[in-house]
């Protein structure tokens, strides 16, 4: 940074700068801290036992070779006695409770990977040791239900496995069918994957009895209200119990949510009176974590002869896995609510049958429902497109809502908010993109391609996404008497960069060097506070409240300032880490003026002590940002392989704080999406065993698989509903890239409406175009 | 992800490995090579070996040789070795280094060997496919002496050979391939990097423009990687075109017996067997001198 001359050029115009990640160096000089690399003195090493079998009643865990083990401690249900189950986050969708998880099988086990016991030793391979010779016995009394559109069956006595049916809409949809020039009906489905980060979830806890008060490090995403929830479960206070998130490798939805494992963990802390310590490994991570995605869908379209939507009717199935987890229905909720995206939609109807099925629990993954949607609702616009025989492009342009018409009304729900469409201009974006993936000489090159012989095409997933989520945050920053500037928040850190942007927010905002920002998050006992990471919401939620809070600082600092630089404050001015009397050039530096501040200080005068703000930020609608996923793809015919051989994304995020983290959470959701699209499933066979508990079945694209990607960050749409304009960006990558391959494999293939599913595996497309060319439908 | 309790040895020679494998095989003893597939099973406690036989400690396994016509590839040749082969080993030194790059990935390359690949039988093993189509033979080890048997008697089911529980795999004698002959490898797997769904491997003697003994391993199709000799006499006599071609990936398809599981029906693989076959042989057939 060069010593500009104040006070034309700011130095501290860090909004909008690409700048270096605060939050690498430990990462990548090796000292990270991750749970697994935390120990406590006198701590056990805890191991989970599993169920083998998909269902069943328990009829013996036979423990007595374990309990003979020196040092080895083991619970089963049983032995635990009565413990609440693990709660979920309510909704105004009522009647779930019966279906949440115990901590261990109760009397029945329900998916492979269950806990039905856990094994304290003192070594982590005694504990594995001791978990191997515990054997679960069952009754097989009915068989396991694996599809969640075969008939549902019974959860409990008298209770079904279909908790809820939601149900969204508005208009009037039989009309509208009735009148339709054309009806589009497409039966689509989204496999069952998930978020796998490359750390595995780990838990370390530790009671202290002396004080009452427990700690558990390997928190993160939602660590406040994790800590409330086992406040509840333990009978004890909040402020007797405090979670800390160290480093994180990866989140993605999936970890931070409240698992058996956290509860098990602390409850072996507070009945041994020892720190427990517990490290998932992958196999167990493969069926314990939370999955996501497996979605059946039955759509159809009422359109007009010009190729304006008139009604969709949505039947949706969602295959819930065993258990209600800590999302509740929240996934099938959202994705009926959202799945409109961009588009005008006179009249809606939408049913989504939420059921239970003998697998491992699904919840959130990056762009939960919005993946799943996207493919859904762009299979639609194309299969439309084709009905019409009408350029898809032009169709969707025909059923955008338009520029003039935002903030725009849906009518609908999702999240417990309104949906409304804050700002937009689909047009606009869909032209830039088309310009900057060179649309037209794609299209032409895959034409000459396909001329030659090759299967070639180029296919485009429009989207909108959902950002911001509230409904509050609060921030704390204190600027130390070295200038040092403390941001603390409620919010978590999964390795996505919030530390980074909301140090350029906050550096921004008081004019000061971003680098001299440490901001401290996923830490109960730093905050009152907090709702953690999840839903594209950091950014636009502690960005806002770190703005107010740096105000309020600003403001206060330079009140001093100009005390000790004998200016009138509006001729001070804050950058670069210190306030200049732009009269004179005189400067104070922002730590002599917290020194000024201190209690004591004879300059302090009758103002606040200290340099610390603390502010609220409250929202109760998410803003949406949304974009453009445009890929070109080559098939080999024979085998099914299909190679994506370019891809293009352009999204407007509002108000870009970091343009090269935001192409780094583009990109690494990309994967994640050509990932759903193309190769990762969790398969299970007919007795519901899983068949994806290694990498070696579970297949993640490698930087081999990934095509060169062009990615184009726009902010002609700024979020009217925070000052910055600001949207969220973590999901963006991920969202459309299931319906962009689809469409594009249909080009290649010059089959319109073959891609029926995700993932498009080679096996599936060999004996998809077999079936298809034969004239059957899906 | 914690291996089960083991025993660790690290023998000073070839006679000291054979010896403790002789006591502690009943007990479950194994050698252990380069471990990219022993050490994961065991991580998954899939595998439970009593005692670890470390020949890393074995000094003059690591490299391979020519004798004759044969090369020869002792245990502790690893994969990498054929990254960049000898150039004594001619064209099988160049077949081999475009098949290697198949193997998993840089780092398990570096540390797996060639006849761990063989004493574990994968199916879809890369090098069971190619010592198999070239016509190995094995050289084993144990208290009770040596032995050499053909490839062909080795592998008896996936993951299975016909090892003795007592015996060390010592080295492979891996026939050169003659000169004049063309030789082609095609494989698809789901990733780079990735076992193979299906792959062929063919080599074809040239009596002038017609094709004169003709080998044609598949792997990864059937649950032992092997010839076709269906497809071999199709060949025979026959020119190198698009057309014989078609008609010996014709005669491997209706000739196999593909496996079949939940994430890849037999019909999927059979249809592989004609493609990965049709795509070596034309892999073989540019190395053809142009037609004047
Ligand atoms: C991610 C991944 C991907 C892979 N992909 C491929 C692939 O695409 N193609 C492929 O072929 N392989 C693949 N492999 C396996 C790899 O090639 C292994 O190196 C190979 O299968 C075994 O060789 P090793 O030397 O590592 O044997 P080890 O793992 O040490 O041993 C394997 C088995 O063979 C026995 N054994 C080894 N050497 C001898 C001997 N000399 N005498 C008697 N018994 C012996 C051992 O006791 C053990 O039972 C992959 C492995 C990984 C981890």
């Amino acid at each position: 940074m060069t010593d500009a001359t104040l006070p034309n050029a700011r130095r501290s115009a860090w909004i909008g700068q690409s700048v270096t990640r605060l939050e690498d160096r430990p990462l990548v000089a090796g000292l990270g801290r991750f749970v697994a690399d935390m120990d406590r003195p006198r701590q056990l090493h805890a191991r989970i036992v599993r169920s083998p079998h998909a269902t069943g009643r328990i009829t013996d865990i036979d423990c007595a070779e374990a309990d003979a083990m020196p040092g080895v401690t083991v619970w089963t249900a049983e032995r635990l006695g009565e413990v609440p189950r693990i709660p979920f986050r309510a909704t105004k969708i009522s009647g779930l409770e019966p279906y949440v998880q115990p901590v261990l099988a109760v009397e029945r086990v329900r998916y492979v990977g269950e806990p039905v016991a856990i094994v304290f030793a003192e070594d982590p391979y005694v504990a594995e040791d001791a978990a191997e010779t515990i054997f679960v016995d069952v009754e097989d009394d009915n068989p396991p239900i694996l599809d969640a559109r075969a008939a549902p069956g019974t959860f409990l006595p008298g209770i079904s496995t279909e908790p809820v049916v939601v149900e969204k809409g508005y208009g009037d949809v039989e009309a509208a069918f009735a009148a339709a020039a054309h009806v589009v009906e497409l039966d689509l489905a989204t496999g069952r994957h998930s978020g796998i980060p490359m750390e595995p979830r780990g838990a370390l806890a530790e009671w202290d009895a002396g004080r009452g008060h427990l700690d558990l490090w390997g928190a993160t995403k939602r660590p406040h209200w994790n800590r409330d929830r086992l406040a509840e479960m333990f009978g004890l206070s909040p402020t007797c119990i405090d979670l800390h998130e160290p480093h994180v490798g990866g989140g993605f939805g999936i970890r931070g949510e409240l698992y058996p494992e956290d509860v098990l963990v602390c409850m072996g802390a507070m009945r041994l009176r020892r720190p427990v310590k517990w490290v998932e490994d992958r196999r167990e991570h493969m069926m314990a974590a939370n999955h996501s995605r497996e979605q059946q869908h039955l759509i159809r379209a009422a359109v007009d002869a010009d190729g304006h939507i008139l009604a969709i009717d949505e039947t949706l199935h969602h295959d819930q896995g065993a258990y209600v987890r800590t999302h509740g229905a929240r996934v099938a909720d959202m994705s009926i609510g959202l799945l409109l995206g961009p588009y005008r939609v006179p009249a809606y109807a939408a049913r989504a049958h939420f059921r239970l099925t003998a697998k491992t629990p699904a919840a959130t993954y990056r762009a939960p429902g919005r993946f799943e949607g996207s493919f859904v609702r762009e299979r639609l616009m194309d299969a439309i497109a084709q009905r019409l025989a009408m350029d898809p492009l032009e169709l969707r342009r025909r059923n955008f809502i338009g520029t003039s018409e935002m903030p725009y009304q849906r009518g609908l729900t999702a999240l417990e908010s309104e949906v409304v469409l804050d700002s937009g201009d689909y047009d606009g974006l869909l032209t830039k993109a088309q310009d900057f993936c060179g649309w037209n000489d794609m299209q032409a090159e895959a034409a000459a391609r396909r001329a030659a012989g090759e299967a070639v095409g180029i296919g485009l997933g429009f989207f909108v996404e959902k950002s911001g989520l509230g409904p509050s945050e609060l921030v704390r920053v204190t600027i130390a008497t070295d200038g040092e500037i403390e941001i603390v928040t409620g919010a978590a850190s999964l390795g996505q960069g919030m530390e980074t942007a909301i140090a350029q927010i906050a550096a921004d905002t008081l004019g000061a060097d971003y680098t001299a920002c440490r901001v401290i998050h996923g830490q109960t006992d730093r905050i009152t506070h907090g709702w953690g990471a999840h839903a594209s919401r950091v950014t636009v939620m502690t960005g806002e409240a770190t703005r107010r809070a740096a105000t309020e600082l600003h403001d206060r600092a330079r009140d001093m300032a100009a005390e000790l630089l004998d200016a009138l404050p509006t001729d001070v001015i804050l950058d670069g880490g210190r306030a200049t009397n732009t009269a004179t050039g005189d400067h104070v530096t922002l730590g002599q003026i917290a020194a000024a501040l201190d209690p004591v200080s004879p300059r302090r005068g009758d103002r606040q002590p200290g340099l610390s703000a603390e502010a609220w930020f409250h929202n109760t609608h998410m803003n949406y940002p949304y974009g453009a996923h445009i890929a070109m793809v080559a098939v080999d015919t024979e085998t099914g392989r299909t190679t994506v051989e370019r891809y293009a994304i352009s999204y407007d995020v509002g108000r870009a704080v970091n343009p090269a983290m935001i192409e780094g959470q583009i990109l690494g959701g990309l994967a994640q999406g050509l990932g759903g699209a193309l190769l990762e499933e969790f398969r299970y066979d007919q007795d519901g065993q899983p068949l994806s508990v290694t990498f070696a079945d579970y297949l993640m694209p490698s930087s081999a698989e990934m095509p060169e990607v062009a990615i184009q960050i726009l902010e002609d749409a700024p979020s009217p509903l925070n000052p910055l304009g600001l949207k969220g960006s973590g999901e963006a990558g991920v969202t459309a890239a299931g319906a962009a391959i689809a469409a594009a494999i249909d080009d290649a293939l010059q089959r319109p409406g073959l891609v029926t599913r995700l993932p498009v595996t080679p096996q599936y497309l060999h004996a998809r175009l077999a079936q298809f060319d034969a004239g059957g439908d899906a | 992800m914690k291996p089960a309790p083991f025993a660790y040895y690290r023998p000073a020679t070839l006679e000291d490995a054979a010896a403790r494998l002789a006591d502690g095989a009943d007990e479950g003893a194994m050698i252990l090579a380069g471990g990219q597939s022993l050490v994961p099973m065991m991580a998954l406690r899939v595998a439970y070996p009593s005692e670890l036989i470390d020949l890393n400690t074995v000094p003059g396994l690591d490299t391979p040789r020519v004798e004759g016509n044969t090369l020869v590839i002792p245990a502790l040749v690893r994969h990498a070795t054929f990254h960049t082969p000898d150039p004594a080993f001619g064209p099988t030194g160049d077949l081999m280094a475009s098949v290697v790059r198949h193997i998993a990935h840089h780092p398990i390359r570096q540390r797996g060997t060639f006849c761990g690949s063989l004493a574990h039988a994968d199916p879809s093993s890369e090098w069971a496919l190619t010592a198999t189509t070239l016509g190995a033979e094995l050289e084993l080890l144990s208290v009770r002496g040596t032995r050499r048997i053909p490839i062909a008697d080795w592998i008896d089911g996936a993951m299975s050979t016909t090892r003795e529980p007592d015996e060390i795999l010592t080295a492979a004698h891996l026939p050169l391939i003659p000169p004049g002959s063309l030789s082609g490898f095609y494989e698809v797997s789901r990733r780079a990097g990735d076992f193979a769904l299906g792959m062929a491997l063919v080599v074809l003697g040239m009596d002038g423009d017609r094709i004169g003994e003709a080998s044609i391993g598949l792997g990864g199709i059937e649950e032992i990687p092997r010839r076709i000799p269906e497809a071999e006499a199709a060949l025979q006599g026959q020119p190198a075109t698009p057309e014989s071609f078609a008609t010996a990936a014709q005669a491997a398809m209706d000739a196999v017996d593909p496996m079949s599981d939940a994430t890849t029906p037999a019909s999927y693989r059979r249809d592989l067997a004609g493609t990965v076959i049709r795509r070596a042989l034309a892999q073989a057939a540019t190395r053809l001198p142009a037609p004047v």
